[in-house]
């Protein structure tokens, strides 16, 4: 590998052949190109989907209840169901390194509210502290509601930037001002916005217990809200979501006494199942792109294959006098790929560098909503040059082989 | 040196079985330079093949320089043409994008040799053949004459027991072709063994013994005198 003399010979031949060398370089450089620009596509799609879910928090999952549909247990279908107090912490002591951030949410539709002269008709949700961050929401003024707030009853709100500007005018104005909601004097003691939109800015926020306290609904606590702790891949976090649910539902409809084959008294959705019909979609076009790009890359090395095989050819006057000198046919092998695998190396370097480039510098400009950064990483890289080199071997080897068996009494038959 | 007894060859053409060489009984000493004469078709060719490992016979023996040449592996055979053997062809085949000493060394490549100690020795040779000043010249740019003596310093080059050549001064005029001939003369005067084909009577009388083959048998084997290239020169 490292014999100079080699090396010499590698040059001189290629040297001799300018032209050839380089559109045999060409096929493979340009197989290697379109491999690591689809796969870098491929991967830009994958980031792509995996940054929009999650600008949602990751895993969220919600739960709800809806009239059994099935008898059991002597109880008619039906039969209308809630969640208790009890169901929502039962998944934060048995999910607890799970389970990373939990409300409940009890809404009422149409609180008339006014401030002043100043009204309107808000939704009033009793949430927990978590509720913020599930919902995506951040702060303008103010604070959200506390554990505090729920130990107390408090009657305090946290309202929508748009509940603000229209009781207020200036949501700077609104904290430590009071409201009333449905006739319940609320102190605002904080202005959330919410990127969902203006429907998600026209909520009342209040402590889950007051709410529970003012409607008498002790019992019922409404939806449960979980978001579960992130795993390292996208797989992973799906199997969690989907064990959790599973458990999770079946602990319901036992204590519920819903029949273990009710999927309709209780109701869950989780954000991931829209991401993985995008991820699934995604694999299959990368195994897609894969396949082009190796089809590409085996055209390339068929043509290597070829060109070598004419070089062969070419030279057999030449092989057969090397052999009449003493040359082992081992030598004439390794000599031949020798020089296949040096063009196909060089020229995929140049491929990959390029592929490479491209993706480095017009990547970050390609501000589509379905690619984000489209790149491969280093193991694909490394894969790329392995398959490179042997690419190289098998291009050259059948070429060699008919090189070595020349025999140099034919080869040097004068013609 | 080289010990041929009842040496067969057949060529199969297609159904038809060609018998070219129909036992061949044949000794050269060390120091000798023989010419094989004959028209073609006569198996000269055939003959300096086998004598030259580029083929086998079916059947009979050949012995080269005490060693037996018979089912060898590719590799030995590449081995034995390399240590015992050196090549002067008609049509010189040199290799045409290498230069006058890169051709000269390529044996001592195959040997293994270190760069240096080929490059020295090649230019010894191309010394030898009166070519040092070209060492550094491509083929293209030699005359036949200078060709044909590059390939003989080649064939030189390690030292083989045996020189066999094949129609040396086929490609060559008159002149050019004597002057090789001296060189080959003066060669086997330091005591090479030489070997060559040709059908020029002309070239035979240079050389010290003229074996006659025809149709696969040799009909004469006659020692001369050979005639002093030199002085035709």
């Amino acid at each position: 590998m490292f014999d100079i003399e080699r090396w010499e010979e590698i040059f001189e031949a290629i040297s001799k052949n300018k032209l050839r060398t380089f559109l045999t370089g060409l096929s493979v450089g340009s197989g290697i190109f379109i491999l690591i620009i689809l796969l870098g596509i491929g991967n830009g799609m994958k980031n792509g989907i995996q940054s929009k879910f999650e600008e949602d928090s990751a895993s969220l999952i919600v739960l709800w209840t809806e009239a059994t549909s099935m008898e059991y247990k002597g109880l008619n279908e039906n039969r209308k169901i809630d969640f208790t107090l009890d169901d929502f912490n039962y998944a934060g002591k048995r999910y607890k390194s799970e389970v990373a951030e939990a409300t409940t949410r009890y809404r009422r539709w149409g609180a008339l509210t006014t401030y002043k002269k100043e009204s309107g008709s808000y939704a009033l949700v009793g949430a927990m502290p978590d509720m913020l961050s599930i919902e995506n929401a951040s702060l303008n003024a103010g604070r959200f509601i506390s554990e505090d707030d729920l130990k107390n009853n408090a009657k305090v709100t946290c309202i929508g930037i748009q509940v603000a500007y229209d009781l207020f005018k200036d949501y700077n104005k609104a904290v430590g001002e009071y409201i009333q909601a449905n006739n319940i004097q609320y102190k605002v003691i904080g202005v959330y916005s919410d990127p969902g939109g203006e429907r998600d800015n026209t909520k009342l926020f209040v402590p889950r217990t007051t709410m529970a306290q003012i409607y008498n609904n002790k019992e019922n606590v409404g939806e449960l809200f979980y978001t579960l702790t992130p795993e390292s891949n996208f797989d992973k976090t799906n199997e969690k979501s989907e064990k959790f649910l599973s458990q999770f539902k079946s602990y319901l409809r036992k204590k519920h006494n819903v029949h273990p084959d009710d999927l309709k008294a209780i109701q869950s959705h989780s954000s991931l199942d829209e991401a993985k019909k995008f991820i699934n979609l995604n694999r299959i076009m990368s195994l897609f792109f894969w396949g082009i790009g190796i089809l590409t890359l085996i055209a390339g090395i068929v043509g290597v294959s070829n060109i070598m095989l004419i070089i062969v050819k070419e030279r057999t006057k030449e092989i057969g006098i090397r052999k009449a000198l003493g040359a082992q046919p081992g030598s004439i092998i390794t000599m031949i790929l020798h020089e296949s695998i040096f063009i196909t190396t060089i020229s995929g370097f140049i491929g990959l560098f390029l592929s490479l480039a491209l993706l480095q510098f017009a990547g970050p400009e390609i501000k589509s909503e379905f690619i984000l950064n489209p790149s491969v990483n280093f193991g694909v890289a490394v894969t790329t040059v392995i398959l490179l080199i042997v690419a190289g071997a098998i291009a050259g080897y059948l070429p060699a082989r008919h090189a070595s068996k020349i025999k140099p009494i034919i080869a040097l038959r004068d013609e | 040196m080289i010990e041929i007894k009842d040496l067969h060859k057949s060529y199969q053409m297609g159904s038809n079985s060609l018998h070219v060489l129909k036992g061949i009984n044949f000794n050269v000493k060390k120091g000798e330079l023989v010419s094989i004469m004959g028209s073609s078709g006569s198996g000269k060719s055939t003959l300096l093949n086998i004598l030259g490992i580029l083929d086998e016979a079916d059947e009979g023996s050949y012995i080269l320089d005490n060693t037996s040449i018979k089912n060898l592996s590719e590799k030995i055979a590449a081995e034995y043409r390399n240590k015992f053997l050196g090549f002067i062809f008609q049509s010189f085949n040199l290799i045409n994008y290498k230069n006058a000493i890169d051709n000269v060394a390529l044996p001592l490549y195959y040997q293994g040799v270190g760069r240096k100690e080929r490059n020295d020795k090649a230019l010894h040779y191309l010394e030898k053949v009166g070519l040092a000043n070209w060492a550094t010249h491509l083929p293209n740019e030699l005359s036949g004459g200078q060709k044909q003596r590059v390939a003989i310093a080649r064939a030189l080059a390690s030292d083989p027991k045996v020189l066999l050549a094949d129609e040396p001064t086929g490609a060559l005029d008159t002149k050019t072709s004597y002057e090789v001939m001296e060189l080959i003369q003066n060669i086997n005067d330091e005591g090479k063994t030489i070997l060559l084909v040709t059908h020029e009577p002309d070239i035979a009388q240079m050389t010290k013994r003229i074996v006659d083959l025809k149709d696969g048998l040799i009909i004469n084997d006659t020692r001369i005198e050979p005639v002093k290239a030199k002085a035709h020169v």
